[in-house]
Order: structure tokens, then C-alpha cells, then sequence
């Protein structure tokens, strides 16, 4: 199915919930804001999430500001 | 020094710290640690999910320092209260340094986006701490849709020239009721000083303190300035005059005249 992440197409493979992809993507749940389909994600329903093709997703993260 | 409230809460730093351009995360943490800061800011962005770095979560404890989330990016109130809503959901405190800058070349802030903006996330319930030109009449209005501060720009975020608006900063800390922290384009301790001096009750630095070879020297220097300034600030200056008045006696010279 295809993904779309921060802005790039992707393909995985379904089925994926939300705490599959990070993890797929190395990334640490408890650091990472994630947005599907414009709607902020709460972290404790990242395991039930079921992704499906077409979603949009952005995933944030805190940097270094001003 | 007296303790500078926001919203109920209390601090005894008078000196915010912003984390951006550090060479390190180490020159990062040093800087914090030497300005004796409580409130440092950080922004939001994009995963880079190709080359994941660190989060820089990672590198600062929360139970000395509260984060203050800015909204560093956005071009329109649709889009800062969006980031101010991801913050949230990062789990930090509902408190948000409200920045509006669609001008890429001057990074000004849009005085009716933020104002919009601010109306929103005050009636979310955010504490909402608001990067503004410095216009008196635009820091009333923030003030009356409930924002906890008015951070009024002294110069364009990262020029280092200083006080450039002090006149109406001037305008603003005797109108204000709420505290005022001046933000961007402080570049020496001197300029944190005279921030103070004035009667501002805080400052923010960023670029003064990431642009040094010795940041953790910049941010002891910064942490004086903005200390020296606000015991000047309660003492009380003396009056400007334009004649000079001797500060020694005017009598028993060694002349009969």
C-alpha cells in the first residue's frame, strides 16, 4: 500500500498499524508526533491504528529553536 | 532578584534560552546550564526519516528546565496553532511561544495572524507567549485576548543589533499588564541589560549564545547582564540631565574667589 510521509510517496506492506511503521522506521514512539490524514494521532492508540493506502501521515519531531 | 511570574507560574531566571545552531548538543546543554535558565525554547519539525537523528528530548531534563514550543515555521494562524497542538500532543505543557513569520527575508512577525492565532489557542487553553513587532497597540490587543506575556522584538531574530525598537518597547512596558519579554536580535549582555534597565521583565536569547566559539561564557555574561539590569530596574536610575551637577562639593576650593 501507499503511504504518504512528511510529504514523500512510500510503499509498505499491509497490513501496518502506526507503532509498526516507526518501528519499521526506527524511530521511538515516545519522541515522535504523528499526523494522519490531518487529525493529531494520541501515542496510547499508536498499537490499534491500522494504516490504510492513501493515508497521510506527517511525523514531527522537537529540533533545536529559537 | 524578585521572581518573574507567567501565568501562575514562578521563576527565578529572568533569561530564556532558545536551543537552535548550536554547534553540539553539548555547547547546547552548556549554555543552558551557565545562564541559569528555566524556560527554553524549541521548535517542531519534520522527521528526516531517511537519516533519524537523535531526539533532542534526549539531552535536556524537563524537571529543570520547561519547554516552551515555538510555532517557528508557520506562515498563517492555520498553521501555528496546528504546531502549537502537535507540542501538546508531544506531551509537553500547554504552554506555546506563539511565532507567525511568513516573511522568509526579515523573519517579521504578522501582527493579525498572531493575533487570530492567539485568540485560538488562549480559548484552548494554552499559555500563550507571543513573538510580536513591537507595536503598543497590537500588545493591548494580545493582552486583552488573555496572552500570559508580550514578547516584543528588540531587532530581527539573529541580527545581533540590539535594542533598534526601544521606544516603543519603551511605549509597551508601561502599557502592559502582563509581563514583557523582550525576544530577538539581542546580541550583547549590554543589550540584555538595557532591556531590563527599561523595566522589561524578561529576555530571550538564542543566536548570541550559538554564535560564540564559547557559548557557556556568552550565557554566564548574558545571565549577568539581565541580573544587573533588573537591580538597576528596582534601585531606580538617577535623571538624565543636559547640564552637568558636580558629585563633589561646590564650596572650600583652594581660592578666594
Amino acid at each position: 500500500m501507499q503511504l504518504k510521509i512528511n510529504g514523500d510517496d512510500r510503499i509498505f506492506t499491509a497490513p501496518l498499524t502506526v507503532e509498526q511503521l516507526l518501528l519499521n522506521l526506527e524511530l521511538k514512539s515516545e519522541h515522535v508526533v504523528v499526523e494522519l490524514n490531518r487529525v493529531i494521532l494520541d501515542p496510547h492508540h499508536f498499537t490499534e491504528t491500522l494504516l490504510s493506502s492513501g493515508d497521510s501521515l506527517e511525523l514531527i519531531q522537537f529540533v533545536g529553536g529559537g | 532578584m524578585d521572581p518573574l511570574i507567567i501565568a501562575d507560574r514562578s521563576f527565578t531566571s529572568r533569561l530564556m534560552v532558545g536551543t537552535g545552531k548550536f554547534s553540539s548538543n553539548t555547547a547546547m546543554v552548556d549554555a543552558m546550564e551557565h545562564s541559569g535558565s528555566e524556560i527554553v525554547t524549541v521548535a517542531l519539525r519534520r522527521v528526516d526519516i531517511d537519516n533519524p537523528q537523535d531526539s533532542l528530548l534526549t539531552h535536556i531534563d524537563r524537571k529543570r528546565f520547561l519547554l516552551l514550543p515555538n510555532t517557528s515555521g508557520a506562515r498563517d494562524a492555520d498553521e501555528a496553532v496546528r504546531l502549537a497542538r502537535m507540542a501538546r500532543a508531544a506531551g509537553c505543557d500547554p504552554w506555546v511561544k506563539l511565532e507567525v513569520t511568513p516573511d522568509p527575508y526579515y523573519l517579521l512577525p504578522d501582527p493579525i495572524e498572531t493575533l487570530k492565532a492567539a485568540e485560538i489557542l488562549v480559548k484552548e487553553g494554552f499559555t500563550v507567549l507571543p513573538y510580536m513587532p513591537a507595536d503598543p497597540v497590537l500588545a493591548k490587543r494580545l493582552e486583552e485576548v488573555g496572552t500570559a506575556t508580550v514578547m516584543p522584538l528588540g531587532a530581527p531574530i539573529g541580527t545581533n543589533r540590539g535594542l533598534r525598537t526601544r521606544d516603543l518597547i519603551a511605549i509597551i512596558i508601561e502599557q502592559a499588564n502582563i509581563p514583557v519579554v523582550v525576544d530577538a536580535g539581542l546580541g550583547a549582555p549590554s543589550h540584555a541589560a538595557e532591556a531590563m534597565e527599561m523595566g522589561a521583565d524578561a529576555v530571550l536569547v538564542n543566536t548570541a549564545l550559538a554564535d560564540t566559539p564559547d557559548p557557556a561564557g556568552m550565557a554566564r555574561a548574558f545571565r549577568k547582564g539581565v541580573e544587573a539590569g533588573r537591580e538597576a530596574y528596582l534601585a531606580g536610575l538617577g535623571q538624565q540631565r543636559d547640564k552637568a551637577e558636580a558629585s563633589s562639593p561646590l564650596t572650600g576650593f583652594l581660592r578666594n574667589d
